[in-house]
């Protein structure tokens, strides 16, 4: 809602600034978005009147006007094609300031004097273009100042109304609140009756009275639309945001403006039979003012006649029925429609409009005869005409009501923390409207005004106390609870612990959207179906992510390009699946490219790769105290060499992988990228350490190392040596692995350190060597493990 | 080549010890301090140590000639020598300290390093700013004694509309520029779900903050379709306006760590609580005067808030009477951007290293 501040301030006029308006409006609910001058500064304008006007002897397009300017009567030489004689018009004087510090000087245009400008709107900041000079009424007082005459010191203030708010939509609303937070009265223009003068009526049948329970309309003859619509309405719709159409429309829009009420005219000959307000057919359709032509789906509250849908109930008038220039009579609607039935209804077909904002946040019940007559008043005065009787139409079970709210003295201290005096609870409620009757000892009886939908709870009106009253007037205080023992389990590890660890090992955390391109998803998951987003922002954001990969992928993209080629990157986060119920997931995904270390003099510079990752893991998992296993696996967009599964004690939580090459190409990164994906949950699994004596008795180390095929998978070799060791194998280290020469060529030797303890004796000798003799053995069996000399 | 010389000397003197003892014991105690000043190396003057106070050296062997004396001579004699012993001994020791001190400072120097060579060692990564921020704001609430609750981000229709009080085509949702999943699930617009279902599940008293990713269908300089919010609840039998105002008051003074900074609550309208307020901080960048960061207002908004709606609390389940609660909902970027001084809220997203290792 934009609105003129001089408007307001004809309905109440508190002794404050402007700006100090705006911030008590602001702080009263009523957010106050801009304030904003309604023409740019400018001075010595005043009324002139052309006198006489000459062609220019030297010059096709200028004209020399004698123009009276009160005090003096001025040579001016002038271009604009309408500069006639009797034309009242700007006239910026000798010495003027107009807007952009252009000042006026006495010129000689083409050896004429000419001894000021004469101004178009667009020169003046009223408009934004012009065509001519600025016509002003006929009688249009010549000599005052311009200023004065349109009452250009004046402010527009642009409100950003809450939807509970529509009481607002209109000035009359606006006014009733600033008079309550500065405790005076609004006073409104008295609105008479107009009495019929023609027997013209107009039959009205609603047919859907819940939808629509109030509909009124008139009739209005002999109008001419050809009237100029007024100086002082033209200006406070143009300072409300709304353009002058016809006397008509500006009459009904400066109604809507004024009290809040959304009217409608139709051309009365273009009607047949007598209006109907029903649900809409099959099939029907119609074409709109704004000439889109649209197909009325079935249901929709629609204004005909006898033959054929005249307008969208609330929202626009139709084409063929709407107000020409030829229009001779009208007729005239004010209606009240139900907004939790209509609600939507706008949007459904694309639409927005003053009229549907108005009326699905609701419009005054009350209001629709008042406005009606309002409307008329001022149509007679600018259009001339005579107006029928008011056919109203009335479904007072469908209308709200008036119900009762109990306002308890003791709820207003608990909710607000403040015991608010009697007296100032009934003065700010009886000033928003309401009606209020005290018990004498601690409670309201309460029936909320018409034009407030948001009044069903006593807590309503506590609220509407703490705004009047000033939300920064209320008191503050410190909470008070009884203090509670919040469980902490030790066998999970907190998230922060987690993060905290990938972050003192070199990993920067990434946030990703949880949207993601398909494309993108695919090279990871492409035989799963993703959950889509139905109204994506673009289809790079169309798909729910099946796991955090192609996100991070994308990050690791990102700064490879730019010339960051050493990326650690992890994520933790939902991954989405679909199902019902859709499943969410918490995960942990990891990214490794680039070099083990930062470039460095001290360090070999060799690229990371699947081990660092998975020595990583190892790391990362170490804590949860289980049985971790990696298995060798495939995975979409990941090498098929160099991918494993990990598990945890025998359940797999995840995977790692070094991109495949052509995903790598895919997905614009380096080959050598490392992921990893696992099950956030499992990977926060710890555990509660149960002591074990430590054992006095030494320990004794062998080493061996044996010749086994290349193929083979260590972690069996290493298993199998666990295995036969048995119980004392304290430890058991994998040293090196060599390929080569003195090995065969299809062979690696394995060198592994065999740590032995027995927690009661020293283990002796020949004990240990008959045990690594068996290890020995049994890889012989088993791997056909040659040990090596 | 000094070995054999005293060799030589020592080897005379034996056989003229008689006459010359005490003379000679002068002499020898002469010599070896001139020999133990002379030695450069730890192994010379062990040579040295044999030489004179060894089993066969020259000491001991003026000692073994103390039979010849006379027994009156005898104890003066020995003394005279165990004190020359003595001395020999410890001028040894004295030159032995020194140069070993003298070999390790050359060893000392030979190791010496280029102190100013860049460390070794792994460097830090850092958490996402917008982590950070989550982090801190969970430390300030669960000193107060909130707890962390989190729920599902597609969820439906029920918890993030219908129980927040805000019926199917309630303008509202015009507020609200949702994703949809399908026809009754959406992607959350905010974390009041979590409330939901918390008191679905739970009694009060009530003390949780949701973080967690919320989703809205507008993409621009100011707009991401993802962000974060922190919705905090509050339900206990006495618990007020004046509360939410207390506790958002200090949080936001701690959070900025500035117990001067000035916070105003402003009427407003949230389906799910009544009253509502939102709240404005001093602009934490011109310190209110008016700059580009708070539209020359001198206030930045940055959260929402207010009494739950007792119609929240039927639809949970609560005793409307009994009890009163309050909500309030953070946006972290905001938070976030605001404290750190970000600029772009694109940026969050971007994961550019060159930004994320700033909040190290």
């Amino acid at each position: 809602m934009i609105f003129s501040e001089q408007w307001l301030r004809e309905w109440v006029n508190p002794n404050l600034s402007a700006e100090m308006l705006a911030e008590q409006l602001t702080m009263a609910g009523l957010e106050v978005d801009a304030v904003t001058p309604v023409a740019g500064s400018f001075e010595g304008v005043v009324v002139a009147e052309i006198v006489s006007a000459e062609q220019h002897p030297d010059a096709d397009k200028l004209r020399v006007c004698t123009v009276n300017a009160g005090e003096e009567t001025v040579q001016i030489v002038c271009g604009a094609p309408n500069a006639r004689v009797g034309l009242k018009a700007p006239l910026a004087r000798l010495g003027a300031v107009l807007p952009g510090n252009f000042k006026i000087k006495k010129a000689k245009l083409r050896g004429l004097e000419s001894q000021g400008m004469l101004c178009a709107a667009a020169e003046l900041t009223l408009s934004e273009e012009s065509d001519g000079l600025l016509e002003l009424a006929s009688d249009a007082p010549v000599g005052q100042d311009l200023r004065d005459y349109l009452a250009l010191n004046d402010v527009t203030l642009e409100l950003g109304l809450t939807p509970n708010r529509a009481d607002c939509l209109g000035i009359a609303g606006i006014a009733r609140d600033v008079a309550v937070l500065n405790q005076l009265m609004a006073c409104e223009p008295p609105v008479e009756p107009v009495q019929p003068t023609i027997d013209t009526t107009f039959p009205v049948e609603v047919k859907a009275s819940a939808q629509c329970p109030r509909y009124l309309g008139r009739v209005i003859e002999n109008v001419d639309l050809t009237a100029t619509t007024p100086l002082f309405m033209a200006e406070r719709l143009r300072r409300s945001g709304l353009r002058t159409i016809d006397p008509v429309v500006d009459v009904t829009n400066y109604v809507m403006l004024e009290l809040g009420q959304p009217l409608h005219a139709f051309d009365f000959n273009e009607l047949s039979g007598g209006i109907v307000v029903r649900e809409s057919m099959p099939n029907e359709s119609m074409t709109l003012l704004d000439g889109s032509e649209i197909q009325l789906t079935e249901g929709t509250l629609v204004i005909a006649d006898h033959q054929r849908p005249l307008a969208l109930a609330g929202i626009m008038g139709g084409v063929n029925s709407g107000v020409t220039s030829a229009t001779r009579a009208i007729f005239l609607e004010s209606a009240f429609f139900t907004p939790t039935l209509i609600a939507g209804r706008a949007r459904g077909y694309g639409l927005h409009t003053d009229a549907s904002h108005r009326y699905e946040r609701g419009v005054d019940w009350q209001l629709q005869r008042r406005a009606i007559e309002r409307a008329t008043e001022l149509l007679l005065e600018v259009t001339g005409g005579s107006a029928g009787a008011i056919t109203e139409i009335v479904s007072n079970e469908h209308l709200p009501g008036q119900s009762t709210l109990v306002l308890r003295a003791e709820r207003i201290e608990r909710v607000l923390g403040l015991a608010m005096p009697e007296d100032e609870v009934t003065r700010i409620l009886q000033g928003l409207g309401f009606d209020v009757t005290y018990d004498g000892s601690s409670s309201w009886s309460c029936i909320a005004p018409s034009w407030r939908f948001d009044m069903s709870q006593e807590v309503d009106l506590i609220e509407e106390l703490a705004r009047v009253h000033g939300y920064n007037r209320l008191p503050s205080s410190h909470i008070e609870a009884k203090l509670q023992v919040t469980p902490v389990s030790e066998s999970q590890r907190s998230l922060r612990t987690l993060r905290q660890g990938l972050v003192s090992r070199g990993f920067q955390e990434a946030i990703t959207f949880s949207f993601v391109a398909p494309e993108q998803q695919a090279v990871f998951w492409p035989e799963t179906n993703a959950i889509k987003v139905k109204n994506p922002i673009s289809s790079e954001m169309s798909e729910m992510r099946l796991g955090l990969l192609a996100g991070l992928a994308g990050a690791v993209a990102h700064n490879v390009k730019r010339q960051n080629s050493r990326v650690r990157l992890f994520e933790t986060g939902s991954r989405f699946t679909p199902g019902q119920p859709y499943a969410e997931q918490a995960m942990l995904a990891m990214a490794m490219s680039g070099t083990k270390a930062t470039e460095n003099w001290a360090n070999d510079n060799s690229r990371s790769d699947f081990f660092d990752m998975k020595g990583e893991i190892e790391q990362m998992l170490s804590p949860t105290g289980a049985e971790v296993g990696f298995s060798t696996a495939c995975h979409a967009g990941l090498h098929d060499g160099q991918t494993a599964n990990v598990s945890v004690n025998g359940t797999v939580i995840g995977f790692l992988g070094t991109v495949h090459p052509l995903a790598a190409q895919q997905l614009d990164i380096p080959p050598h990228t490392v992921f990893a994906e696992l099950d956030l949950n499992a990977v926060r699994q710890g555990r509660i350490p149960s002591y074990e004596d430590i054992s006095r008795f030494p320990e004794t180390r062998r080493d061996i190392a044996v010749v086994v095929a290349r193929s083979l998978e260590v972690g069996a070799l290493l298993s199998a040596v666990r295995e036969i060791a048995g119980a004392t194998l304290a430890d058991l280290k994998l040293f090196d692995i060599y390929t080569g020469s003195g090995v065969g060529e299809d062979q690696k030797s394995v060198a592994m350190g065999l740590t032995f303890r027995d927690s009661s004796r020293t283990l002796d000798d020949e004990e240990v060597s008959s045990i690594v003799n068996q290890v020995i053995d049994f890889l012989k069996e088993k791997f056909n493990a040659e040990l090596r000399a | 080549m000094l070995l054999p010389f005293f060799m030589v000397r020592t080897g005379r003197r034996l056989h003229t010890v008689e006459i010359e003892s005490m003379e000679s014991l002068e002499a020898i105690k002469s010599a070896a301090i001139v020999a133990v000043g002379q030695a450069s190396t730890p192994q010379e003057l062990e040579q040295l140590r044999v030489e004179y106070l060894g089993k066969k050296g020259a000491l001991t062997a003026l000692l073994k000639t103390l039979g010849g004396l006379s027994a009156e001579e005898r104890p003066k004699a020995g003394a005279l020598i165990n004190a020359v012993k003595q001395e020999l001994s410890e001028v040894l020791n004295a030159r032995k300290a020194q140069l070993e001190q003298a070999v390790l400072q050359q060893k000392l120097e030979a190791e010496k390093i280029d102190v100013t060579l860049p460390g070794r060692g792994v460097d830090m990564g850092g958490l996402h700013p917008i982590t950070r921020t989550i982090q801190r704001v969970e430390d300030f609430f669960t000193g107060m004694g909130f707890s962390v609750a989190e729920g599902p981000e597609i969820e439906d229709d029920y918890h993030n509309f219908e129980a927040l009080n805000i019926p199917a085509h309630h303008p509202a949702r015009a507020m609200h520029d949702t994703f949809y999943i399908d026809d009754t699930h959406v992607l959350r617009t905010h974390t009041s779900g979590v409330q939901i279902r918390t008191m679905e599940s739970r009694e009060p008293p009530l003390r949780i903050i949701c973080p967690g990713r919320v989703y809205r269908c507008d993409s621009d300089l100011t707009h991401s379709p993802m962000f974060h919010q922190i919705e905090g609840l509050l339900v206990d039998e006495r618990s007020s306006f004046a509360d939410l105002k207390g506790l958002l008051e200090a949080f936001m003074q701690a959070f900025f760590e500035r117990d001067d900074l000035a916070v105003r609550f402003r009427p407003s309208y949230f389906p799910f609580t009544e009253p509502s307020a939102e709240v404005d901080i001093q602009c934490v960048k011109c310190g209110g005067e008016g700059c580009r960061v708070c539209s020359h207002t001198g206030w930045l908004e940055v959260l929402g808030c207010g009494m739950v709606n007792p119609r929240v609390f039927e639809m949970s389940g609560i005793d409307t009477e009994r009890f009163t609660g309050f909500a309030f909902g953070l946006g972290v970027e905001r938070l976030a951007m605001l404290r750190y001084g970000i600029g772009d809220l694109r940026l969050n997203f971007d994961n550019d290293l060159r930004f994320l290792s700033q909040f190290q």
